[in-house]
């Protein structure tokens, strides 16, 4: 590695030519053409825009994020490596280390945690002879406890490859690395079939499935529907609503709302260096002494 | 045994923003269009978008992010006539713990939100935006590039939209996993491509957002509101929830109920209700604490069923309103370990950029780790309070200030339960091997 380099001299969109094969001209071979389409969706002299979507674009081929894949980032946007490996690090799924096909993560955060994600996965650990963010040794999978899912009605939940199963127990969870361990692809309960890591990271990147039923699989379950069942059972709605009704430029405002939404929101004052007060944090704190 | 809800607490449903989601196909735009779909975005385009930015004001929304500022006074913040580009970014990267409001709107009704953003970028004439989305989120996103992509072809978005002269280009980013990046300036960074650390503010995105040019950044939900409230009008939308909380708003319920779920109810709706909603308890469980508005927020009790849950009653009560992500703990369920994992959270969370969040943070998990092992000391309860003190206020962003939130409240609350593990009454829940460094 040369300084020049180093330091990314090479420009915007230009990546070094360099003599034999390495791993960086092979990358750039591959994925020249899809790094300029996704650069293309920002502003012209906002290129940088494009880094993170550029790293899932790289872990869409490595399975990683590759010394050689920051490098190839570093040259598509004219950043040096130091400046790409600061963000790829920062992110929680740009993977430092090699990475099986199938990335399971487990939430074992409070909620999940409360309904028996922890022992989901401490018996995943354990069949697996895996912690977290570790490989099995033929590749294949990599577990991870990861923080809340967005999913707390279906808990305890666990994704692979971000896809969720739901209402896992332990039984339940090692079936499924057996069957993902055995060359199958279970179905996730909501969402689409399952991708590999490397495919569901190209869509990461911005692009779209290539599958076209994967974008119709998935029905809601029957939690996200429950209050509309309910509604529906019982006749509820919503009176009043005529979509015709005209847009008027001669209204007042809610003035009531309106200044208990500014009254809510009061910076903060001197003492703290930015950002909006936190007067209910501030009462139990005194409450709590 | 669970039993009807009342017809006085059923009422208190009111299905809009997730009405659609009983309609399967409802993210296909030939679905979406034959349920009212962008017929919103005909009318918007038919005025002028100071009207637009007028009917917002008269309908009270607040935005639905957790902060409950007024939607309609952000986007008159953004100065006209400057010359500069104008930027609307969505703030997807649903992650507070407990929140799952966003995630099944973006899946199953993903045009919603494509028509939202069209009108308010329309409004504060806007002509790029982004949604910037949770990483994890993939199979959102997936429905979230596909409504994109339909409405690019059905001329709802691109150059001169529906002959109007206005245009709009809209890209969907995933974000790589960082809670912080729900926080609107550190979404900015990230989205600018740098780790997504929180700004100073001020400047406030209004003036300096994206690119350091005008930017209105809004939750999911908030935006989704938009094409009914055009369609609606302002005075049916305040027709629901309260005078200084108007509108509905999408209750995230789970725990010890029954049924747990989405529950979109009139702003105002109290606990007592929403658990009567979801069947009850579960059998052989009483309520015993909860977050009103996920882990960032104090936690509540018993004593507080029948708070009125929007901004101005939950704040009464020592808390906020938040995110409506309800999460219900019960007798069976320890406030001590709650907090711990919670603290785990914003330990790993935490961006890293202000010192007392970041060492706050880290300290705090250890000596909740010497409690659970049933070798805490009383001292470790002031060590506690008095990192909170030192955290609170005393950072960037509200990270930190909700990292706090459950030591504080748990504490207050539930002070035997720490005094049940320091005084050995209660069983180690966490074995010493993870104590390592902690003495």
């Amino acid at each position: 590695m040369t300084e020049t380099q180093l330091n990314g001299s090479s420009g915007p969109g230009v990546p070094a030519q360099r003599g034999g094969t390495t791993r960086v001209a092979e990358l750039a071979a591959k994925l020249t053409d899809r790094a300029r389409e996704i650069i293309a969706r920002y502003p012209a002299d906002r290129s940088r825009s494009a880094l993170l979507p550029l790293l899932h674009l790289v872990q869409s081929e490595e399975g990683y994020v590759s010394p050689a894949g920051i490098e190839f980032c570093a040259e598509m946007l004219g950043l040096n490596k130091a400046q790409v490996g600061a963000v790829a690090s920062f992110y929680t799924m740009y993977k430092r280390r090699p990475t099986g096909d199938w990335l399971v993560s487990v939430c074992t955060n409070t909620m999940c945690s409360t309904l028996g994600g922890q022992q989901v996965y401490d018996a995943l650990s354990e069949h697996l002879g895996v912690g977290h963010e570790e490989t099995t040794p033929d590749g294949k999978i990599t577990l991870e406890h990861a923080e809340c899912l967005a999913a707390c009605d279906y808990g305890p939940v666990l994704t692979v490859n971000y896809d969720f199963f739901d209402q896992v127990d332990p039984d339940t969870a090692i079936a499924l690395v057996d069957e993902l361990r055995a060359g199958g692809r279970p179905k996730p309960s909501r969402g689409a079939r399952l991708c590999t890591l490397k495919e569901i990271s190209l869509q990461l990147a911005g692009f779209p499935d290539p599958r076209p039923e994967a974008v119709a699989d998935g029905v809601p379950g029957e939690p996200t529907l429950r209050g509309l069942r309910l509604a529906q059972q019982h006749g509820i709605a919503v009176a009043g609503f005529d979509p015709s009704t005209p847009i008027t430029a001669s209204g007042d405002g809610a003035p009531a709302a309106e200044a208990a939404g500014v009254a809510a929101n009061k910076p903060a004052s001197d003492r703290k260096p930015a950002g909006d007060a936190a007067k209910p944090q501030e009462q139990a704190l005194k409450e709590a002494k | 045994m669970s039993t009807t809800p009342r017809r006085e607490t059923l009422e208190k449903l009111t299905p809009v923003l997730t009405k659609r989601w009983l309609s399967p196909e409802a993210w296909r735009i030939d679905v979406y269009e034959r349920l009212d779909g962008y017929v919103a975005l005909r009318k918007a385009l038919a005025v002028r978008p100071d009207d637009l930015i007028q009917l917002i004001k008269d309908s009270g929304l607040r935005g639905r992010g957790g902060a409950g500022f007024p939607t309609g006074l952000k986007w008159g913040f953004i100065p006209q006539g400057d010359g500069r580009p104008h930027y609307l970014v969505v703030n997807a990267d649903e992650g507070e713990p407990g929140t799952c409001k966003d995630l099944p709107l973006m899946t199953h009704d993903p045009h919603s939100l494509v028509e939202g953003v069209i009108i308010a970028a329309y409004a504060i004439r806007a002509n790029r935006a982004f949604i910037y989305i949770r990483g994890e989120a993939v199979h959102a996103a997936r429905r979230l590039r596909n409504a994109v992509q339909e409405a690019y072809r059905a001329g709802y978005l691109g150059r001169n939209i529906l002959g109007s002269g206005f245009d709009l280009d809209l890209v969907v980013h995933s974000g790589a996993g960082a809670y912080i990046c729900g926080e609107e300036t550190a979404l900015l960074d990230s989205l600018e491509g740098f780790r997504g650390q929180p700004r100073l503010r001020p400047p406030f995105p209004a003036t300096h957002g994206l690119y350091a040019s005008p930017t209105v950044v809004n939750n999911v939900g908030t935006i989704a509101s938009v094409p009914y409230i055009v369609l609606g009008g302002a005075a049916w939308w305040r027709s629901m929830g309260t005078e200084k909380s108007p509108g509905p708003m999408i209750y995230s319920l789970s725990g010890r109920i029954r049924y747990p779920g989405q529950y979109e109810c009139s702003m105002g709706i109290t606990l007592r209700e929403l658990i009567e909603l979801a069947g009850g308890m579960q059998p052989g469980h009483n309520l015993r604490f909860w977050t009103p508005g996920g882990s960032s927020t104090p936690l509540l009790t018993a004593d507080h069923l029948d708070v009125p849950l929007d901004f101005e009653g939950v704040a009464a009560a020592g808390s906020i309103l938040g995110t409506t992500a309800t999460q219900i703990f019960s007798d069976q369920d320890c406030p001590v370990y709650a907090t711990y994992r919670w603290l785990e959270f914003y330990h790993h969370e935490s961006c890293g950029k202000c010192t007392p969040c970041r060492e706050g943070n880290y300290w705090m998990v250890r000596t909740y780790r010497r409690i659970l092992s049933g070798q805490g000391t009383y001292a470790d309860l002031d060590t506690l309070l008095d990192t909170c003190d030192n955290i609170l206020g005393r950072s960037f962003c509200g990270l930190g200030d909700g990292a706090t939130s459950s030591v504080t409240s748990s504490l207050k609350y539930f002070k035997q339960d720490y005094l049940d593990y320091i005084e050995g009454r209660k069983a180690p829940k966490l074995s010493a091997k993870t104590l390592a460094g902690a003495h």
